[in-house]
């Protein structure tokens, strides 16, 4: 049986649709939700209710609704969609959720986008008010952005069917939204709901531009598109959403509001159902009964809890032979899965449809998002904007004002201030359409329940929250709105409590003998609707979800197989396995051809920043512990930079490329960070300094070439130079040619090997690389990765940063005394060590362990204890391991860890919980490979 | 997204600043001067205030320079913005 009428309604009924709910197939048109076309077939029932399994259906026809979750399972599997909000298309396939969906396996093929918008006047809603305010706007000559959520503007203008200016009001709507689209300057949105509202004038509106097309929809279009809009002023005109009335058994399908009824059938040209009884407390619903009886439903009664029937209606209603009860409530229905019974007291009344009407709520979720207050209003019992806030005002049924007259002269005055306020002159006022409306009108009844089963009673059908749990939470203390919320879960559901929150706030003021106005109501905040994370994604997924950055050698490392490991974001070689090893026995490999014959790695990643200025070596004294501006043109230091609190935030070389020019370098994780510390002292502190820093990292190819090999190698593509040890002293640079280009030569080693690190501009890098690698081949030369560097710097006890260290390890902690300067008046850190705190015996200290068993492989970050049996927690710590590696040098494995006076310790043993065993190691200096330096100069 | 009127750039979203604590706490002339606690006040402390506060802005993702605003803490509104050096404008909570 089809419950769609021969006319009316904005379907195509020339044109099929096929789709298929809950496994059957059913037919609908062009015009069509899911919801509509559902009901057209008959089919009320969507799913069932997430706790009690009970059977629900469909009680609004917009985003409002609070049952119809569906689960979209082609053409792209899509979890807690509503039926009222799913333009229907052909091939659709969907079933009915209970609460919960399933997101798919496979990855989203759409593409989603985002695009910012900067506009003086920001229209949301395209009803009567939003159109006038929008229409206003423009001829003022302000750049305007109309927003609306449904996929035709005019709201509910054309579903009420009123009259404007005895013209058909979708004529009317169809002239303004001509002269908006034909206005320079000014945007029309369909489909697009603003979901949030920010500081600044900043709205997030989702676009929904092919969901509607199924699969036609085209490929290269974005699916969904976030629009990040910039406002100067705000007209909110999101109209109203009818409330309903508690009442026993109040959640069967076939129950529906009233002003949804009337919305499927005018606009989709779908009857609710064969016989209805109409519930209600406010005159717009008898429009629904009138309206429905003239389409051949037979409507049984209308129960008007008001204790007279408005005559006028009343009497339209006789006419049509529909009984009207006034003075009466609704107090239970009956039905297995649909309604087939009301009971209006004694009287049982047989029916299939059961319309309610408890009067409407203003949508005021953006107002209230945007810091608007909202005030209690009796007559409508809801709460509505509060006084304008300076650049968002509220117009229409979104303020409360319900009649289409009233809505109307609204959007224009809001229209107006808005232009002013943004600095147009709405001079001449667009003239307001005269309307003819007969059913709206302020005079409800604000009735938020009828007493009887409260365990059956429900207040929020998705969550299964009742007035039997609205009285428990009131029942044990809980009087904030806020509280009650969580403790019920009203509100709390996809549809963020639209029908629902008003009413759980007036039975709560009922129950505590509370004036609503003294109640807060609960915060709204964004999303309005739900919003998938793959829209807020956009493009920045996949690939684009971070950048990734590579160096100028990065494809010579993909061809020769590296494993790469993340370090920030670039990606850095970790090692460069042959057939058949793992990350374990290719580090042996790597480490013993560093120390026994040559091998290279790709250092480009290092941070490096080029200070330069008169002032630069004053500069860098502040910054590092120890002293730069003495170091001579040509030479390389060492050096350690401190925060305030004389902690160790960094660590790297300096090189004095002239008199008043340095480069130094950082650890490759924090060459954004130096360089912003760098500056942050330069324009805040010494801004006398004459100093510029610029971050060089990226222009360098650095290629650090190791081993007692490495000389015979460089001395090979660097014939220009003197590699010999008196010509090309350790700690000094040079400026050559390696390969045949210019490089810079450094003699540092961060591996304790005779080493040079040969920096050539990045253009050059894998040429020098390639050049290396053919100069080494007699001598067996070995790419690293980041592991074997590791590894080979454990090994002498260089620190890295942030390995070893947190924020609380001192230059003293590390061993590095040596580094802070004594002879400097002052640099950052200095006067921390002075602190008792930092002159404490007891400091952690970085030391080296030697497992017993030499086999053993201490986790990092594992503890270290005293004793050899854990006594009763609390245990004390004395430390913990920092790096551990097997060592292919000291045939076994070894540890740095840092422990509690660490250096009067060594020699003893101490213990390291691993899983349920304690593991004996014995505590050494840091420094465990070649203590008298002797490999440095090969 | 709130709006920041960098004194160089005009006004930029927040994302692209960065957060530097209070204003107008000086480094000390001469640290080995101050006793453990007066350095200890200028190292740890901070004033937290429930209204006006001037503090440290850095526009890091735009010409990156650092300068001072005062912020409303109760509301978030920038009651000003000024470059480093200048004085505090007076300003109404």
């Amino acid at each position: 049986m089809t419950f769609r009428t021969p006319t009316g309604g904005e379907v195509d009924r020339t044109t099929l649709l096929r789709f298929t709910f809950n496994g059957q197939d059913y037919t609908g048109h062009p015009g069509d939700t899911l919801a509509s076309a559902l009901l057209a077939n008959g089919v009320h029932e969507i799913g069932t209710s997430v706790k009690l399994g009970r059977p629900r259906g469909i009680v609004a026809a917009g985003s409002e609704d609070p049952t119809s979750l569906v689960q979209v399972e082609a053409p792209f599997p899509e979890p807690m969609l509503l039926a009222t909000t799913v333009e229907l298309y052909d091939g659709l396939v969907a079933r009915g959720l209970a609460g919960q969906g399933r997101l798919a396996a496979e990855p989203d093929p759409a593409r989603y986008d985002a695009k910012h918008v900067h506009c003086d006047v920001l229209v949301v809603g395209a009803g009567p008010a939003g159109l006038m305010a929008a229409l206003t706007a423009a001829r003022s000559g302000a750049r305007v952005v109309l927003v609306d959520e449904q996929n035709r503007p005019g709201g509910a203008l054309p579903v009420f069917e009123e009259h404007l200016d005895d013209r058909p009001a979708a004529a009317w709507v169809a002239d303004v939204v001509a002269e908006l689209k034909g206005t320079p300057g000014v945007l029309v949105l369909d489909r697009t709901t603003a979901f949030g509202m920010y500081q600044d004038g900043f709205v997030l509106a989702l676009q929904k531009r092919t969901d509607h097309l199924g699969f036609a929809a085209p490929a290269g279009v974005a699916r969904q598109r976030v629009w990040r809009i910039r406002t100067k002023q705000t007209v909110l005109a999101t109209g109203a959403h009818e409330r309903p009335v508690v009442f026993p058994d109040n959640d069967r399908p076939g129950i529906m509001l009233a002003s949804s009824a009337r919305t499927f059938l005018r606009r989709y040209g779908v009857l609710p159902g064969s016989r209805a009884v109409v519930f209600t407390t406010h005159d717009s619903a008898y429009c629904a009964a009138i309206d429905l009886a003239e389409s051949g439903v037979d409507v049984a009664l209308v129960v008007d809890a008001r204790p007279e029937a408005p005559a006028a209606l009343a009497a339209e209603c006789a006419a049509r032979g529909i009984e009207v009860r006034a003075g009466r409530v609704v107090t239970g229905t009956e039905g297995e899965g649909r309604i087939t019974a009301v009971h209006v007291g004694d009287e049982v009344v047989a029916c299939d449809t059961l319309l309610v009407s408890g009067g409407w709520n203003p949508v005021v979720s953006l107002f209230s998002q945007a810091g608007g207050t909202l005030l209690h209003d009796d007559g409508l019992g809801a709460f509505v904007p509060g006084p304008a806030e300076p650049t968002v005002r509220v117009a229409g049924a979104a303020n409360g004002n319900l009649d289409l007259a009233r809505c109307l002269g609204d959007g224009s005055v809001c229209g107006a201030e808005a232009s002013l306020g943004a600095g147009f002159d709405p001079r001449t006022m667009v003239p307001r359409p005269v309307p003819d409306a007969r059913c709206t009108g302020r005079s409800g009844l604000v009735l938020w329940r009828v007493p009887g089963s409260d365990e059956t009673s429900f207040v929020d059908l998705q969550r299964d929250s009742t007035v039997a749990d609205v009285l428990r939470a009131t029942g044990a203390g809980l009087r904030s709105l806020e509280h009650i919320k969580r403790y019920t879960t009203i509100g709390t559901a996809h549809d963020q409590g639209k029908t629902s929150g008003m009413i759980a706030a007036g039975i709560v003021a009922e129950a505590l003998g509370v004036e609503l106005a003294e109640q807060r109501p609960t915060t709204f905040r964004p999303p309005y609707t739900p919003v998938s994370f793959a829209a807020l994604a956009g493009r920045n997924r996949g690939e684009l979800h971070d950048p990734v950055r590579v160096t100028a050698i990065h494809p010579w490392h993909v061809a020769h197989g590296a494993v790469f490991e993340n370090v920030g974001q670039w990606k850095r070689p970790w090692y460069y396995p042959r057939p058949g090893e793992d990350l374990h026995t290719a580090v042996l490999r790597e480490c013993r051809a560093a120390r026994e014959g040559v091998a290279l790695m790709d250092g480009s990643t290092l941070g490096k920043i080029d200070v330069q200025g008169a002032d630069a070596g004053e500069f860098l004294d502040l910054l590092y512990t120890n002293l730069m501006s003495t170091l001579k043109v040509g030479r390389i230091r060492y050096g350690v930079m401190c925060g305030v609190d004389g902690m160790v935030i960094d660590d790297g070389t300096v090189i004095r490329v002239g008199e008043e020019r340095y480069l130094v370098t950082t650890t490759t994780g924090n060459a954004a960070k130096i360089l912003d510390w760098m500056e942050e002292w330069l324009q805040t502190e010494w801004p006398h300094l004459d100093v510029h820093c610029a971050s060089v990292t990226e222009h360098w190819a650095t290629i650090p070439l190791v081993g007692p090999k490495s000389r015979a190698v460089l001395a090979a593509v660097a014939p220009s130079l003197d590699v010999s040890n008196a010509a090309f002293e350790f700690m000094t640079w040079h400026d050559t040619e390696v390969a045949g280009v210019p490089a810079r030569v450094c003699r540092i080693s961060f591996s304790g090997e005779l080493a040079y690190e040969i920096n050539v501009t990045a253009w050059h890098g894998i040429a020098v690389w390639e050049a290396l690698m053919a100069a080494g081949e007699e001598h067996g030369i070995t790419p690293y990765g980041t592991e074997t560097m590791h590894v080979l710097r454990a090994e002498k006890g260089y620190p890295i940063i942030g390995q070893e260290t947190d924020a609380t390890v001192t230059p003293q902690d590390l061993g590095m005394s040596w580094a802070v300067s004594k002879k400097k008046a002052d640099f950052i850190g200095k006067r921390s060590f002075a602190r008792a705190e930092n002159n404490r015996a007891d400091r952690k200290q970085l030391v080296g362990l030697l497992p017993v068993d030499p086999r053993v492989l201490l986790p990092e970050g594992a503890q270290v204890v005293e004793t050899d049996r854990l006594p009763e927690p609390p245990v004390r710590m004395l430390g913990h391991v920092t790096s551990s590696y097997p060592s292919a040098a000291l045939g076994r494995t070894f540890a740095l860890a840092l422990v509690r006076s660490g250096r009067d310790r060594i020699g003893e043993t101490l213990h390291v919980p691993v899983g349920d065993a304690l593991v004996p190691v014995t505590v050494t200096g840091s420094v465990l490979y070649d203590q008298e330096g002797t490999r440095r100069d090969g | 997204m709130q709006l920041i009127p960098c004194p160089w750039c005009g006004p930029r979203e927040e994302a692209e600043f960065h957060y530097g604590g209070q204003a107008h706490v000086a480094y000390p002339e001469d640290p080995s001067a101050l006793t453990d606690e007066q350095w200890a006040q200028y190292v740890f402390f901070r004033d937290n205030p429930s209204g006006p506060f001037a503090e440290r802005w850095s526009h890091s993702a735009g010409c990156r320079r650092w300068f001072n605003a005062v912020r409303d803490t109760r509301t978030h509104e920038l009651l000003a913005t000024y470059r480093s050096g200048e004085p505090m404008p007076e300003v109404a909570p």
